[in-house]
């Protein structure tokens, strides 16, 4: 075996780190845009999906244009309120698209965005986004909400790192639509939530959801996340219920 | 130089043949046990997982066996890491650029491949000592006989764990009327050593080579 001098092994580490910072570095400018554009793109789509839409993404060409025009087209208004409900001059979008941010502030003083979809026909549907902690990272999703602002028309979950087939399966369609018609008011107006429960029947309450089996700790973060992240909409949502 | 190699000669072959059986990293070496166990809930991920590291591993052997004149034995593991760890985060990059849907299936998974031990044995017992042509059909001969054992296990625990297959019911609706049910054991990751343990056995009781002579 060749003997090395320190003076080598020195200079080749310092080559070696300098050679792969430059090209981690390089790469990951150059890729940037492209992976800041897929978020976007990605957040708009949910957005969209919450509602049932844009769902024909994989027949069509150009997906992101067809993204960009679905939400044109569907998300007409939106607007960012804080937690007493007073509108706050913000981009809805951009308060989304970092909503890390907020999730990590009190719930006091998080900024919460809200978007309006307009169905043919007129009729409202409110969309609000949701982050929380998941078992190995944040999970979020997106919540629509019918003109009532109780009962939820649907939900879109995702995650950064749950575990396949246990946790991840939060983002599996059959999982979202145990939400469609829950309510998150009971019948004297108060703020209840939905619960993610174990082993309990749920098709009849309006406020639980079966939890996901082998999947707990997910479940549990999904279940404060929405306690969590909706109790900062109830001011609002009050507002605008006595409104309507 | 000695007289020039075919490139796929019969030693050369073997380095592609072996790791898919005789001695196959995961039933015989029992290397990459951890990363096998946490996948293979679903034979989607597997697939995702073992293409990924086919990459990574046949590129890094690669990368080292061109290098391995210059490494400086006392930090080579430290080098290996290196390349690794630089080979993961280039796919990973790339793919949330151009694959963003793969790369949310993988990101999980990232860091398992850097500490993949299969990888680093490849490395160190291989690539550091052979020339690229070779390293790289040895890289690419585990990255595949991992996959397969990777594929097998998930097959059988999505199969049976969740009815289906790539997300797509194959259990028909009628046999859950007949009342059979699926096994929950199999979602959860003990299952996943039972069946690699099922694997070896198979594997030992048919090739007599591998069973340890005391």
């Amino acid at each position: 075996m060749k003997n090395y001098s320190n003076t080598y092994i020195f200079m080749f580490s310092v080559i070696m780190v300098v050679v792969v910072a430059v090209l981690l570095s390089f790469v990951a400018m150059q890729l940037k845009p492209l992976q800041d554009l897929n978020q976007e793109i990605e957040r708009k789509s949910d957005i969209l999906a919450s509602v049932n839409m844009g769902s024909e993404g994989s027949d069509v060409k150009d997906y992101n244009a067809y993204i960009e025009q679905e939400f044109e087209k569907y998300i007409n208004d939106s607007y960012v309120v804080d937690y007493s409900g007073e509108v706050v001059d913000r981009d809805a979008f951009e308060v989304t698209l970092n909503l890390k941010e907020q999730a990590d502030k009190p719930a006091e003083e998080r900024l919460y965005p809200v978007f309006v979809y307009t169905a043919q026909g007129g009729a409202h549907k409110y969309i609000v986004p949701v982050r929380g902690k998941g078992l190995w990272g944040p999970i979020w999703g997106y919540i629509a909400f019918e003109p009532d602002l109780n009962t939820i028309a649907g939900a879109i979950y995702d995650h950064q790192g749950e575990t396949p087939g246990l946790g991840a399966e939060i983002n599996t369609d059959w999982f979202e639509a145990y939400f469609n018609g829950k309510e998150i008011f009971n019948e004297e107006g108060e703020f209840v939530s939905v619960s993610v429960v174990k082993g309990q029947e749920t098709d009849n309450n309006p406020h639980a959801v079966d939890a996901i089996s082998g999947g707990t700790i997910t479940s549990d973060g999904l279940d404060d996340m929405l306690e969590d992240y909706l109790e900062g909409y109830v001011n609002h949502f009050k507002e605008k219920r006595t409104e309507n | 130089m000695t007289e020039k190699e075919p490139l796929f000669s019969a030693k050369n072959l073997k380095l592609l043949r072996e790791p898919l059986g005789s001695s196959n990293p995961i039933t015989v070496q029992v290397l990459g046990i951890c990363s096998a166990l946490a996948i293979t809930v679903q034979l989607k991920p597997a697939i995702v997982m073992t293409l990924s590291v086919i990459v990574v591993m046949s590129v890094s052997n690669v990368v080292i066996s061109l290098m391995r004149k210059m490494i400086p034995p006392r930090i080579r593991i430290i080098v290996q890491l290196v390349v690794i760890a630089t080979m993961v985060i280039l796919v990973d990059e790339v793919l949330a650029a151009y694959a963003y849907d793969v790369s949310k299936q993988l990101s999980v998974f990232v860091g398992l491949i850097i500490t993949n031990c299969i990888i680093m044995g490849r490395l160190e017992a291989f690539a550091l000592a052979n020339k690229p042509w070779p390293s790289f059909l040895d890289g690419l001969g585990n990255a595949f006989g991992y996959g397969l054992i990777l594929i097998i296990v998930s097959f059988f625990r999505e199969l049976f764990g969740s009815g289906t297959l790539l997300g797509y019911q194959v259990v028909p609706e009628s046999f859950y009327e007949a009342g059979y049910a699926n096994n929950g054991l199999f979602v959860l990751p003990p299952m996943a050593l039972i069946v690699v343990g099922i694997i070896i056995w198979v594997q030992r009781a048919k090739n007599n080579d591998l069973v340890e002579s005391n």
